[in-house]
């Protein structure tokens, strides 16, 4: 299983908290797909309002590790600051880094991901940089102290898939000792199996279970989609080839 | 003095923020600030002095991607 930071986790699947139909049915997906890492945010809480702290009752009988995110954040102040609550709030190093570049396709913004990553892992954090396959950005995080990188698939809640099986390949072959985690975009559990085909570590995802008629066997399904892609992985697959070559034995055909 | 607190303008007489969030309740609650945009940890909130206009953000555990 993979390490992030020292700690090898239960599960190749890490798996948001939002947009569940009910908190019952979030319990349950985690129930049923065995992932390992929950991740969650920090937000206002209005007067009264008691969501939050019965939220946080909810992810700690997970019994899971917690991954708090900077999703929505625009600027690098606003990622630090919201990491800076999120590591009192949830009591870890660990921080889903995201410094959003575009409103559109919520592309992380390279250049203050950077500045925030740098920032960041100078005052103790453990960044999972939300990041794009770039090469070059890649490098930048791992010389700035990152020891795991979480390009997307395709853009946060597209269910697209691997758009850049390329360059997601390249990145694979360019870090081979630093743990990968295709983050975002994901729709289906073949494409969390490829993913693994490719030789990641692990896939993070939330809409594709949260927004699913039946989340929980969704999330089962990813589970089983992670395992089976790992082992795959492990398997040596065969080299594919353009021209047949036939798998029945030609020799001792009958003469007909 | 009136100050905004996640957002919304408010009088408050608190002098601090540790008595602010006394005064809206979530002294013993499971809550992270920052004060003009900058993080205030937890066991400085009693030494932070409030001031007019000062911008405070109360936030908490929530759902997320």
């Amino acid at each position: 299983m993979p390490t992030f930071y020292g700690t090898e986790v239960t599960s190749r699947l890490m798996l948001g908290t939002a947009q569940y139909p009910s908190p019952a049915v979030l319990a349950e997906a985690f129930r049923r797909s065995g992932a390992g890492i929950a991740t969650v945010s920090v937000r206002r809480e209005a007067g009264g309002d008691q969501a939050g702290q019965d939220f946080w009752a909810l992810i700690r009988d997970l019994g899971v590790a917690v991954l708090p995110n900077t999703a929505g954040c625009y600027s690098v102040r606003e990622a630090v600051t919201t990491a800076q609550m999120a590591r009192e709030l949830f009591d870890t190093n660990w921080i889903k880094l995201e410094v959003i570049g575009h409103a559109d396709t919520l592309q992380p913004d390279p250049f203050g991901l950077v500045d925030a990553a740098a920032q960041l892992a100078e005052d103790g954090f453990e960044v999972f940089p939300y990041c794009t396959e770039d090469l070059v950005l890649c490098e930048r995080l791992v010389e700035i102290g990152c020891k795991v990188l979480m390009p997307w698939g395709a853009p946060i809640g597209t269910g697209l898939g691997l758009n850049n099986i390329y360059g997601l390949r390249s990145l694979r072959a360019h870090f081979p000792d630093i743990p990968l985690v295709v983050d975002a975009g994901l729709g289906l559990p073949s494409q969390a199996a490829h993913a693994m085909e490719l030789g990641y570590d692990a896939v993070l995802l939330n809409t594709a279970v949260a927004k699913a008629g039946d989340p929980a066997a969704m999330a089962q399904a990813f589970g089983l989609a992670v395992e089976a892609g790992a082992l795959a992985a492990h398997a040596d697959p065969m080299d594919a080839r353009d021209m047949a070559a036939p798998s029945t034995p030609v020799f001792g055909k009958a003469l007909l | 003095m009136r100050i905004i607190v996640n957002g919304e303008a408010q009088e408050t007489g608190a002098p601090t923020l540790a008595a602010l969030l006394d005064e809206l309740g979530k002294g013993e609650a499971k809550v992270a600030t920052s004060v003009n945009e900058g993080f205030v940890p937890k066991q400085q909130r009693a030494d932070h002095s409030l001031n007019e206009g000062d911008r405070v953000e109360i936030v908490a555990p929530r759902q997320g991607g």
